[in-house]
């Protein structure tokens, strides 16, 4: 068996979210160098605030500000810092209870090494440099004597509030298809189309995915399919895609290769597209260094007969 | 089919697992599935035209891909159409769906299975994406710095101690030796501080794996097992996301959990506990109360295989194949989600007398 592909994957949005009264005005406020809380029925200043108590589920909006020294209520050290995380030399993740405040939050504070950092430990916001209205605002915590700074006084209310954040992601991956579609993929460097066929039903599956979907069963045998094939259904695309170099109005169909126990989706070209109809007889397109076929062209054979196709559709 | 009586009696009839490893990668998802949907309906004697619901569990983040779970249906043969539902969740929630579906008279029997493969991406990113997308996930805190918040809470607090903390790896990998399908088995070293207090020896492995059960009810479940593990109770509860909110050293919800799932009623003889960080094994034995005399993670528990997404549903996929063996008579499962234990369901199961 030869060794399966594999290749880096990706996976990177920017995730845009809106803020509620209570998130706004916080991340408003970490822009500004004030860090507000939000008080509960019972008295607690939760801080980050949320909108609704997690306790009694109460809807949350009075917003009071607490000071931006604090006490570390646990921590952990991180001796080699992740990609995104607030600093790039080793680091403390900690837990802190700002002065003023009933709840503990999330960060990472800067220290020499884990000897100078304790639970208990007096600790101060490190604002960053540029501010946006977002957690990293706070660019970590450091160490300081303890003595509690004073809050501004702030109401909680801005000029200009932040509405909403973005938050980036990315996840890496290297991707394998596995042992069957490694074939596949394999053979289609040689312009070939390969499936595998099911030992209980019979049918041959293309793409193949090790698996019939039918009858739950591993597919190993490989069947070569096509080059050529029948039209079974299509569409006419009329509206262009962003970035695809295709004139519309173009044909996308489904396409039986002789041999084949279903249809795949490929594009058809080399006949106006009001001509092409079911039954068409087609065959692949290939251009220098494609991965793939390009699109398909009709063969100039007769059509297929219905009865030939009709369980493919 | 009509209305299910009140006391509509389910059971875990079968259980299948793969033997957890690094990376798979020669396989598909569902290469590496189907194996374990054979062996778990051979076990029955069931095919899937005779189950009447199936279940799923498993992530599109581990993947790298959207709707990664329509794929694995390969595996299941979904034609004729087939009653199926899923949760991006660990596996042990689908059973919960599947069991919520036996109870309504619905279906007789179920199928549920769970798979994650960790290998193509890394872990403690990938779980970054499950917290507070706005104060604490654009810190990319991983899963081991969170776990290690807990554990250095637990120390400050006078729970465990490190060396306390390598007993329970040491315990849960010796356990591991008998355990076939575990990816991590016998001494392991301690190691190096992943993030302090937590070395390498007090993490889970990162693996890939998959896991099935089949439920029955009622007689159907008599006819398909010899001894059927029947689920007394179950129930599955969450606290607040904020950490900063939360008591580390305590689990309320598995407290809660287990209240209502009955497990405070009598004691029980095993307890599969999902706790993928030694520290979190501290927690859970105090929230649950179990002494000395419970034998718990006899499998060797999440530090010997934790295959994301599967890894709480092999918890009780293991307690009722140790009640199917008759090597336990009442026993207790638990799986856990999200950071810090956050999510956490408990489930009893029971033999009959023999």
């Amino acid at each position: 068996m030869s060794a399966v592909l594999k290749a880096p994957l990706v996976v990177e949005f920017p995730f845009t979210r809106s803020l509620g009264p209570v998130q706004s005005a916080f991340l408003t406020g970490l822009r500004e160098r004030v860090i507000l809380g939000v008080k509960t029925g019972d008295g607690r200043t939760l801080v980050p605030p949320v909108e609704y108590d997690p306790v009694t589920a109460e809807e949350l909006h009075d917003l009071v500000e607490v000071a931006p020294t604090g006490t570390v209520t646990t921590w952990a050290w991180n001796p080699a810092p992740r990609r995104g995380q607030p600093l790039t030399t080793p680091f403390a993740w900690v837990l802190v209870r700002l002065d003023g405040a009933d709840t503990a939050l999330l960060h990472a504070l800067d220290a020499p090494g884990p000897a100078a950092v304790h639970t208990g430990m007096p600790v101060r916001v490190r604002w960053a440099g540029e501010r946006t209205g977002a957690i990293t605002d706070i660019a970590c915590f450091e160490p300081c004597d303890g003595r509690r700074a004073e809050p501004t006084g702030h109401t909680g209310a801005f000029e200009d509030p932040v509405t909403g954040i973005v938050a980036a992601a990315r996840l890496d991956y290297t991707y394998s298809p596995g042992r069957a579609q490694t074939a596949y993929i394999n053979a289609l460097s040689g312009r070939r189309t390969v499936g595998e066929r099911c030992p209980s039903c019979r049918k041959v599956y293309v793409p193949p995915r090790g698996a019939c979907p039918t009858c739950g069963v591993a597919t190993s045998e490989q069947v070569e399919v096509g080059p050529r094939g029948t039209v079974t259904t299509f569409c006419i695309v009329n509206i262009k895609a962003k970035n695809l170099d295709i004139e519309v109005p173009y044909v996308y169909a489904h396409i039986a290769l002789d041999g084949a126990g279903l249809a795949l989706h490929g594009r058809i070209g080399g006949i106006p597209y009001d001509e092409v109809r079911m039954g068409l007889r087609v065959e692949p397109v290939w251009t220098d260094g494609a991965r793939y076929p390009d699109h398909y062209r009709p063969t100039g054979e007769p059509d297929a007969d219905y009865d030939t196709y009709k369980e493919l559709l | 089919m009509t209305s299910a009586p009140r006391d509509r009696e389910i059971a875990v009839v079968a259980f299948a697992q793969t033997a957890h490893r690094r990376t798979s990668e020669e396989l598909s998802e569902v290469e590496m599935l189907m194996p374990v949907l054979h062996e778990v309906l051979d076990r029955t004697g069931l095919k899937t035209a005779d189950i009447d619901f199936t279940c799923s569990g498993s992530s599109d983040y581990l993947a790298g891909r959207a709707f990664s779970f329509t794929l694995a249906l390969d595996g299941v043969g979904a034609w004729p159409p087939i009653s199926e539902s899923h949760v991006e969740m660990d596996g042990a929630w689908a059973l919960y769906e599947a069991w919520t579906k036996l109870l309504t008279g619905d279906a007789d029997t179920a199928l549920v299975y769970s798979y994650g493969k960790s290998s193509p991406g890394s872990v403690r990113d990938v779980l970054t994406r499950q917290l507070d997308p706005y104060y604490v996930a654009p810190l990319w805190p991983d899963s081991v710095a969170l776990a290690a918040l807990q554990a250095q809470a637990l120390i400050d607090a006078r729970d465990t101690d490190e060396p306390a903390l390598a007993a329970v790896a040491s315990r849960n990998r010796e356990a591991a030796t008998t355990n076939p399908h575990a990816q991590l088995r016998g001494p392991v070293p301690q190691g190096d501080y992943l993030v302090q207090p937590l070395r390498t020896g007090d993490c889970p492995p990162i693996g890939d794996g998959a896991a099935a059960v089949i439920l029955a009810a009622g007689d159907r479940a008599r006819d398909l097992c010899d001894r059927p593990a029947w689920i007394r109770g179950i129930d599955h509860r969450i606290e607040a996301h904020g950490l900063g909110v939360r008591d580390l050293t305590d689990s309320p919800s598995t407290r809660l959990a287990a209240e209502r799932a009955g497990v405070f009623e009598r004691p029980v003889d095993t307890a599969e506990l999902h706790a993928p960080f030694t520290a979190q094994e501290v927690v859970l034995r105090k929230a649950l109360r179990l002494g000395e005399d419970v034998d718990v993670n006899p499998s060797g528990g999440a530090l010997a295989a934790n295959p994301i997404m599967a890894a709480g549903l092999i918890r009780i996929g293991e307690a009722a194949a140790r009640i199917h063996r008759g090597a336990s008579d009442r026993a207790l499962a638990h799986a856990t989600s999200g950071p810090c234990l956050q999510q956490n369901l408990v489930a009893v199961l029971e033999g009959e007398r023999r």
